[in-house]
């Protein structure tokens, strides 16, 4: 059953119905408004995991269960997860895993190229309200189709980084000696087609692998793999519908949607599994500008991401290429259902002391960041306070009355922001102007009203402190 | 890495493991009794009795060995509802003086669900040109501008002639009071002037004050009635009456411009439905950029193109967005690390990929500002609209780069 349409109800029903709090909710009805949302596991119940309960157990398992399959690939800190989804439209619940992004290799690179790659993907890593966005996986290529070769670079990519690899090679005995030398990290095998799906598959499950399904621009035969490897006994499976650059676009998000609307809105067997692009596929045309294979293949990237895929095969290794995509996943697998936040209370900037300046912002992670990174970048000793506005920017939680006077007033109790000066003198963002009388009314600080944008703020300190007037 | 997915995920990331290790081990065991199931479980896994036993067994002992038919079905969608068309720019034999003019809209499935329904119009790209030449612009943009900037009109045939816009978005800066409070003749002057350097069709943006907005407007619409220029925009805040029927009256069009807010945006259609017809109605549910706000400005889109499409009768509008927003995005524009060089290229593939991610939404018009940009979606947009099946796969597997 497509999350969206599951209520509490039907979930509390097949629970023990004791209430006896083992789960640390207060009752049944509580855990099972946390399970519906995707927020508490089965194992969080234990009466229910005990013999008696089994069918319930296993129904709702069946109900809790993504439309799309959660894959596991590659092991250990770096391990990603693909699918495990539940809508097809964002604001229907949420998306929840990242689409992985594999950076491509071959096994005729020269060695500092390949060396050089991998150490970039590595490393790659951005700064965005205060998380960290990464690469996710290395695809390996075998274009020598020699499988000793093929091993070499496997086992090189595997002793330089502990990211999962994406093994591709369409020859099975390639793909055999490859895994006998990495096998056991669990890469995701690429992949089984018409021609070559039962070597493939014994493979996959001789080194219990993951293994793609590849049938590029042909729904019916890449339904026809999944079934076919599905009865053979594979299990984790990842479905390659193909894709091109160009006109060929236009096919190429047609089947990502046929197939995710198929697997979440009419639960059709066999399709329920995360999806592989490759956007790799823009390089197939030589530009005559290497950028502008970059630059194409940054935009299918996007285009997947937008459209349902779970992983992305990706060439270039240009910051300026790749940041869009690492954004665009991360805007796009946000929860909508609230805004990202950070924790309220009182945070020291530089060296503060009694009589340093008093900032407040909200807990929007956007404005949260852009204030502090300001400040930190402007080496101003201050306190922030960061009021809880569920997660709003200034103007929208002033207008949607999140931020109030009163919140204000409380934060500063709160967070016992007396104590740590000897002044009672706040600073407040020029968006929250309208609030500052009312501030001043109800806490008893007084209020100045800040700059518009807090890249000012440093500015406003240096020419307004300590203030005239207490 | 697993800390980093703690932090981006709801919570779940836990039951995400969980559930795909009993899936695994719901499929795996079919072939296998209890005690042997025990073994293969590592120590710490809290898994009890039930829980393994398979709820749905795939009873095969025999493995295929050859393909199994399968098909796939093609979902057709069921919609009742269709987005209105608007016509933007009237030709002389229209009424108008313009050289050509676009149909937007008219969509009866989500955006280039090709399996679904043809897109009816080609969304239509108009490039910004504003008429005050202090205008801020970030330096990748402004290195395309740099001689025209003080004339809008030459600014506009700049756009048309050389970057292929398929109109022109003027925004009318010098009417704020802070900063020439110019009056609405010199603003009907500009207007002319860009009219008489382009032939293609319109839109005229005010300075978002919205007493002096219809002021503006109100002159302009008049001078050029019958030319169905694109006022951008009406707001809750402004007298919806009387923009209304300077628009009306004056054979234009309007874009209905909310903030990020659906209820809002039915909210103002509803009230403009009182003294406008739907077909001269565009709504812009405000766009964000990449990075800061992309997130919000798609799924209000989204949803309102869906809610549309399923019959809601006050959102079924073409949709504008102001991609050029994508230069707020401190990325777009700011000096970064070598690692992130050159910021030439990385400003305009930020208001690409902007603009190409709420197309996918079901954006209809954009106003954009980096010819890169505006070249870039129109070649998508184009091979969108192809609905081609690739006779051949490309092959990447063996490609040698
Ligand atoms: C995205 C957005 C939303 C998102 C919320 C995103 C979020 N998590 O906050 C959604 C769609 C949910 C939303 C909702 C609403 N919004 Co809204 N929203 C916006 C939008 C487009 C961008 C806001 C944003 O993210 N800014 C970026 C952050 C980083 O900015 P910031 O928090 O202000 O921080 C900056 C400054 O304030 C300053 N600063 C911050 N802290 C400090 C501290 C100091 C000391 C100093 C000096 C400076 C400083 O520096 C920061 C960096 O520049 C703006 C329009 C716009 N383009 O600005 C409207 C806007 C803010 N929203 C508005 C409104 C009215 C609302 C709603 C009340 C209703 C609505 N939709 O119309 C609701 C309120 C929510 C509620 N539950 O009731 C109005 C506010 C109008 C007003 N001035 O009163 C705006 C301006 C749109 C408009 N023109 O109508 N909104
Ligand atoms: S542990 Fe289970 S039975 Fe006990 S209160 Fe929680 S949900 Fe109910």
């Amino acid at each position: 059953m497509p999350a969206k349409e599951l209520s509490p109800i039907e979930v509390y029903k097949m629970l023990p119905m004791t209430n006896c709090k083992e789960c640390g909710e207060s009752n049944c009805m509580a855990l099972a408004a946390k399970l519906v949302n995707r927020e508490a596991t089965l194992q969080e119940c234990p009466p229910l995991l005990e013999p008696k309960y089994t069918e319930a157990y296993n129904k709702l398992w069946m109900l809790l269960k993504p439309a799309v399959k959660a894959v596991e690939v590659g092991t250990g800190d770096k391990a990603v997860t693909l699918g495990g989804e539940y809508v097809l439209y964002r604001h229907e619940f949420t998306y929840f895993n990242l689409p992985s992004i594999a950076i491509d290799l071959s096994d005729e690179m020269p060695p500092e190229e390949f060396e050089a790659r991998i150490k970039i993907a590595d490393e790659f890593e951005y700064e965005y309200i205060g998380m960290q966005l990464t690469l996710d996986m290395i695809a390996l290529r075998s274009t020598s189709n020699d499988p000793a070769k093929f091993e070499a670079a496997a086992r090189k990519a595997a002793d330089l980084t502990e990211m999962p690899l994406l093994l591709c090679a369409l020859t099975p005995d390639v793909m055999e000696q490859a895994l006998s030398a990495v096998g056991n990290k669990r890469p995701l095998i690429y992949a089984a087609t018409k021609d070559n799906w039962m070597e493939m598959a014994d493979l996959a499950l001789m080194y219990n692998c993951p293994l793609v399904a590849s049938a590029p621009f042909d729904l019916d035969a890449l339904k026809s793999l999944a079934r076919t490897l599905t009865e053979y006994g594979v299990v984790d499976i990842v479905l390659d519908p193909g894709t091109q650059w160009d006109e060929g676009i236009s096919k190429t998000l047609d089947n990502f949607t046929i197939l995710r609307w198929d697997a979440i809105n009419e639960e059709e067997d066999y399709l329920g599994f995360p999806l592989l692009g490759a956007p790799i596929a823009a390089w197939t045309e030589k530009a005559d500008d290497p950028l502008i294979n970059e630059w194409n293949e940054a935009m299918l990237a996007s285009a997947l991401i937008t459209r349902y895929s779970d992983i992305l095969v990706v060439h270039s290794v240009s910051g300026w290429s790749l940041l869009p995509l690492v954004f665009l996943r991360q805007n796009l697998y946000t929860d909508p259902r609230k805004p990202v936040s950070v924790e309220a209370g009182v945070f020291n900037y530089g060296n503060p002391d009694k009589g340093s300046p008093v900032l407040l912002t909200t807990n929007f992670a956007l404005t949260y960041y852009t204030v502090a990174s300001d400040i930190e970048g402007a080496k101003l000793d201050c306190y922030l306070v960061v009021v809880d506005s569920e997660g709003l920017s200034v103007e929208s939680a002033v207008a949607g009355r999140k931020m109030t006077a009163d919140t204000v007033a409380e934060a500063l109790v709160t967070f016992e922001v007396g104590d740590l000066v000897e002044h009672r003198h706040l600073i407040i963002p020029g968006r929250a102007a309208r609030l500052s009388g009312e501030i001043q009314e109800t806490s008893g600080w007084t209020v100045s009203v800040g700059p518009l944008d807090s890249s000012g703020a440093a500015k406003f300190v240096e020419d307004n402190w300590p203030p005239e007037t207490e | 890495m697993v800390d980093k997915k703690k932090e981006n995920l709801p919570i779940s990331l836990d039951l995400l493991e969980a559930l795909a290790k009993f899936q695994q081990i719901e499929f795996e065991d079919v072939e296998l009794s209890f005690d042997e199931l025990e073994l293969r479980l590592s120590p710490g896994m809290v898994i009890s009795a039930p829980a393994v036993i398979p709820f749905q067994q795939i009873v095969t002992t025999v493995k295929p060995t050859q393909l199994l038919e399968a098909q796939v079905g093609i979902p057709p969608g069921e919609y009742r509802g269709k987005v209105v068309e608007v016509k933007l720019g009237a030709t002389k034999a229209d009424g108008g003086t313009r050289g050509r003019s676009f149909v937007i809209g008219g969509e009866t499935a989500p955006a280039f669900y090709n399996f679904q329904a043809k897109t009816p119009n080609i969304p239509v790209l108009a490039m910004d040109v504003f008429d005050w030449g202090k205008v801020p612009l970030a330096k990748a943009v402004k290195m395309h501008f740099r001689e025209v900037v003080d004339d809008p009109a030459e600014w506009a045939k700049l756009c048309v002639e050389k970057f292929d816009a398929d109109m022109i978005n003027l925004h009318m800066l010098t009417i704020d009071s802070l900063i020439e409070d110019a009056s609405p003749k010199s603003a009907l002057k500009t207007v002319e002037d860009v009219l008489e350097a382009v032939d293609v069709p319109i839109a005229v943006g005010g300075c978002g004050d919205p007493k002096k907005d219809l002021e503006v407007f109100k002159v302009i619409a008049e001078a050029t009635a019958g030319e169905r220029i694109l006022f951008n925009s009406v707001t809750l805040d402004m007298d919806i009456e009387a923009t209304a029927k300077v628009v009306k009256e004056n054979g234009h069009t309007v874009i209905a411009f909310t903030s990020m807010d659906v209820n809002k945006a039915r909210e103002l259609n509803r009230k403009l439905y009182d003294f406008l017809p739907k077909e001269d109605i565009v709504m812009d549910t405000t766009t964000a950029a990449l990075g800061y706000g992309l997130d919000y400005a798609f799924t209000v889109m989204e949803r309102s193109r869906l809610a549309a499409l399923k019959g809601d009768p006050e959102l079924n509008h073409p949709i504008s967005s102001g991609s050029t927003n994508a230069w707020a995005a401190r990325e777009a524009w700011m000096k970064m690390g070598p690692e992130w060089a050159p910021r030439e290229l990385r400003g305009p593939i930020w208001e690409t990929i902007t603009a190409q991610t709420l197309l996918l939404a079901g954006v209809d018009y954009f106003m954009m500002m980096h010819p890169a940009a505006v070249q870039s979606v129109r070649t998508l947009i184009n091979n969108l609209m192809s609905g081609k099946t690739p006779s051949e796969a490309p092959d990447w597997v063996s490609l040698k780069l």
